[in-house]
């Protein structure tokens, strides 16, 4: 095709430009980068490591839970181990994962733009990222944190350690997740190449923009709850204490009315990438471009009225618990209506699975199995028995970590290609994404069942009927980290070798396959033009204007 | 200045680059209107910043009302409503400021910002009383109220939120102050002209958000009854 000639050549004639990772040299000229692709690669190892300091932890807290009693720590350790796996995943990983490191790589990129709208800001945003991070990592050596992740009070208002500056290191690292947010929204609205409405758009940065209105929504309302919190423990100002005229529970709701939402930070970015990976790899049109792409809206709008799902039993009334549980009902359908449309498009596509379809389809998988178990949760009365049970850390485990991590690797093993220009080793990249989905549901299927039985969640001991679950568990959580390690192992052997990857492997229409693999500093040697729609896998690309004229739907 | 450690990849641009345009925009028109973006969008997070602590002044205000009126009286709403006055002066300098910049006047805009950076100065300096004042008499937050012969209990919450709320008003006025203080050596080193006046018009939108947040402050501290 001749679409297909032009590409080739785009793609071949960056020898003009060095490509972005050789166009300066020095650690330096990295720190101080203000090109996005760095930027994104920089986040990239930074969540990678933490990654790995957040699985270990979860390694050591199975392995403690391996039987009951002590095993290898005491009480103490175990409550400021899962506290810091749960702050380490939740705001070093899974929130900046999707949007600052393959959203920074890739958003510019898909909209045909040299850069996003605010370098400056996503440099700072970036450095802002690493302060917080050590800042978190420092209550290791301040006695650590025994509250959880969630911080509720009166615990964590009276509870030692390190709690103040892990609540203001997540404070400092909401300003990182603010600054990306707003740099998105900027770069969605004004940035995108000559050719590209609203409805060209990529259904990957609809997913992004739909993203980027939580993060500023609903991050200061976190960074205000944790300096309330800050406040509280500093000054006994009493907002939170019952002792001298406060409310607990009003934490709570301040913390969920971000920490919910937050969630959507977790999860829209995560249906961004299998938006984009389904029809490349099924090279069909997407089906329902506007149900997608309307639908993450619709969740991140009213992702902020189901918050006091999390507190059905921490005092409410049943009034105000019907209409939270409504809601919570309500916005499943958004998410079903992304999946039933992603399957569609699958449906008589020609399928090709490699790494990044198999882990799109491992994804369809789990995230249905997270969504319908949140339906437990969200009805009143089943939630009052599972409610801080073991089905909760399984369903939150589901969306938030499986969900999330298994779409961050269908995006890194699809954009690896143009991020490093490497091809890495299909095969193996094959089994690590089969070992990761086995791992995954051996470590927590058996949660559901023990959950659902009366396993209580962030208990040190346990009955001994629960103790077959538990060993399951643990066992399925050593080959979820073997297969993430040998899928990192996959993909860092890749780099040892000749920059080997084509513009466009795996024929995708976006316009980032139009861009040198790995692209020059400013993406593209002339700026692209949009003149066929993201997802158009007809044998005659039909252009835009002519199809808007039409008025024929992708 | 990313142009330095960067290939510029397009050499054959036809038209002068303008002073103030950054490599990645295609014009100043796109420059600034993504920067206005930016800047609202910031402002919605101050909002819901802001907005954390107004919920939590009315919930704890409707729980405990008479040692909310009670403490309030401790106030001289006549600084208050001072310090009012000179924060929307402040707002109509910017204003002129914002006008001058874009007229591409620029010992006008000189003489504007450094009277908003004046008035914002004075703000903080009336506040400096206000505060020492309290101080002395042993209104403050939490734990450390000490102020004798109350005869309505639990006043300290009041001033748990008086000093959080103005507090974090009197750091965004600071830091409003570095702003204009840069927008005036920019503006002295010629800077700025009716082609690129962005940044002024930025600070300005900021410089009225905090003046806004005041006006809600000024009643909901100084004059409850």
């Amino acid at each position: 095709m001749a679409q297909e000639n032009v590409l080739q050549a785009n793609g071949h004639s960056a020898g003009a430009h060095l490509d972005y990772l050789d166009s300066s040299k020095g650690l330096w000229s990295w720190m101080s980068t203000v090109d996005h692709k760095r930027i994104g690669l920089m986040y990239l190892w930074s969540v990678v490591l933490f990654m790995i300091v957040g699985g270990l932890l979860a390694l050591l807290i199975r392995m403690e839970l391996l039987t009951p009693g002590p095993t290898i720590m005491d009480a103490e350790t175990y409550n400021r181990a899962f506290t810091l796996h749960g702050a380490v995943m939740v705001f070093l990983v899974i929130i900046p994962g999707i949007p600052a490191a393959l959203g920074n790589f890739a958003l510019p990129l898909l909209l045909g733009a040299k850069d996003v709208a605010f370098p400056r800001l996503n440099l700072t945003s970036y450095w802002i990222y690493v302060f917080g991070a050590l800042m978190a990592l420092s209550t290791l050596v301040l006695g650590g944190v025994d509250t959880g992740w969630t911080f509720y009070t009166p615990y964590s208002s009276t509870t030692g350690g390190g709690v103040s500056m892990m609540v203001l290191a997540a404070f400092v690292l909401g300003f990182s997740s603010i600054f990306t947010g707003v740099n998105f929204i900027a770069t969605i609205h004004k940035m995108r190449a000559p050719g590209m409405g609203w409805f060209e758009l990529p259904l990957f940065a609809w997913g992004m923009y739909a993203t980027a209105l939580i993060q500023i929504l609903a991050t200061p309302v976190l960074g205000i709850t944790l300096l309330l919190l800050v406040m509280e423990r500093v000054l006994s100002v009493g907002i939170f204490d019952p002792n001298l005229g406060g409310d607990p529970v009003l934490f709570q709701h301040f913390f969920w009315f971000y920490s919910h939402p937050a969630v959507y930070i977790m999860i829209l970015p995560a249906m961004a990438i299998i938006s984009e990976v389904i029809p490349v790899f099924s090279k069909k049109t997407i089906f329902g471009y506007k149900a997608i792409a309307f639908s993450s809206v619709a969740i991140a709008l009213l992702g902020f009225l189901v918050w006091a799902h999390h507190m059905f039993t921490a005092g409410m009334s049943l009034f105000a618990g019907a209409i939270f549980s409504f809601i919570t009902f309500f916005i499943a359908v958004p998410s079903a209506i992304k999946v039933f449309n992603w399957i569609a498009t699958m449906w008589r596509g020609s399928i090709s699975m490699k790494a990044p379809m198999i882990h799109a389809v491992n994804f369809l998988l789990i995230f249905t199995i997270g969504g319908l178990t949140g339906l437990f949760l969200a009805a009143l009365s089943t939630d009052v028995h599972l409610h801080d049970t073991y089905f909760v850390v399984a369903h939150f485990h589901y969306v938030m970590a499986g969900s999330n991590l298994i779409a961050l690797l269908a995006g890194l093993h699809y954009w690896w290609p143009k991020m490093f220009g490497r091809m890495y080793n299909e095969k193996l990249a094959a089994i690590a994404a089969a070992l990761i989905f086995i791992g995954f549901n051996a470590t927590f299927l058996p949660q559901f069942l023990m959950g659902s039985r009366g396993m209580p969640r962030r208990y040190y001991n346990y009955l001994e009927q629960f103790q077959t679950m538990h060993v399951l568990s643990t066992i399925g959580s050593w080959i979820l980290a073997v297969g993430l390690f040998l899928c990192l192992g996959v993909l860092l052997a890749s780099l040892r070798g000749k920059k080997n990857a084509s513009a466009n492997p795996w024929g995708g229409k976006t316009l980032e396959w139009q861009a040198a693999s790995p692209p020059i500093t400013h993406n593209f040697e002339d700026t692209p033009v949009m003149i066929h729609g993201p997802y158009d896998y007809r044998p005659q690309p039909v252009p835009v204007a002519v199809e808007r004229e039409q008025g024929v739907s992708h | 200045m990313s142009q330095a450690t960067s290939v510029p990849s397009h050499e054959h641009h036809e038209h002068a680059h303008p002073p103030g345009l950054q490599h990645h925009f295609t014009d100043m028109k796109q420059q600034f209107e993504a920067s206005k973006i930016g800047m609202w969008l910031f402002l919605v997070t101050e909002v819901l910043l802001f907005g954390g602590l107004f919920v939590g002044y009315g919930i704890m205000h409707s729980k405990h009302p008479e040692a909310f009126i009670a403490a309030h009286s401790h106030l001289d709403w006549r600084l208050g409503a001072l310090n009012t006055i000179i924060l929307l002066v402040s707002s109509f300098t910017m204003v002129m400021g914002v006008w001058a910049a874009q007229t591409g006047q620029k010992q006008k805009l000189i003489g504007y910002l450094t009277t908003t950076f004046v008035l914002a100065g004075a703000f903080m300096v009336v506040k400096y009383f206000e505060y020492s004042h309290k101080f002395h008499e042993g209104l403050l937050p939490g734990k450390f109220y000490a102020h004798q012969g109350d005869t309505v209990p639990g006043q300290f919450m009041f001033f748990s939120f008086y000093f959080m709320m103005t507090g974090l008003h009197g750091i965004h006025v600071l830091l409003g102050m570095v702003a204009i203080a840069w927008l005036i050596y920019r503006a002295s080193k010629g800077h700025f002209s009716s082609q690129y006046y962005g940044p002024v018009d930025m600070v300005g939108l900021y410089w009225h958000l905090v003046d806004l947040i005041w006006i809600y402050l000024f009643p909901l501290m100084y004059l409850l009854s």
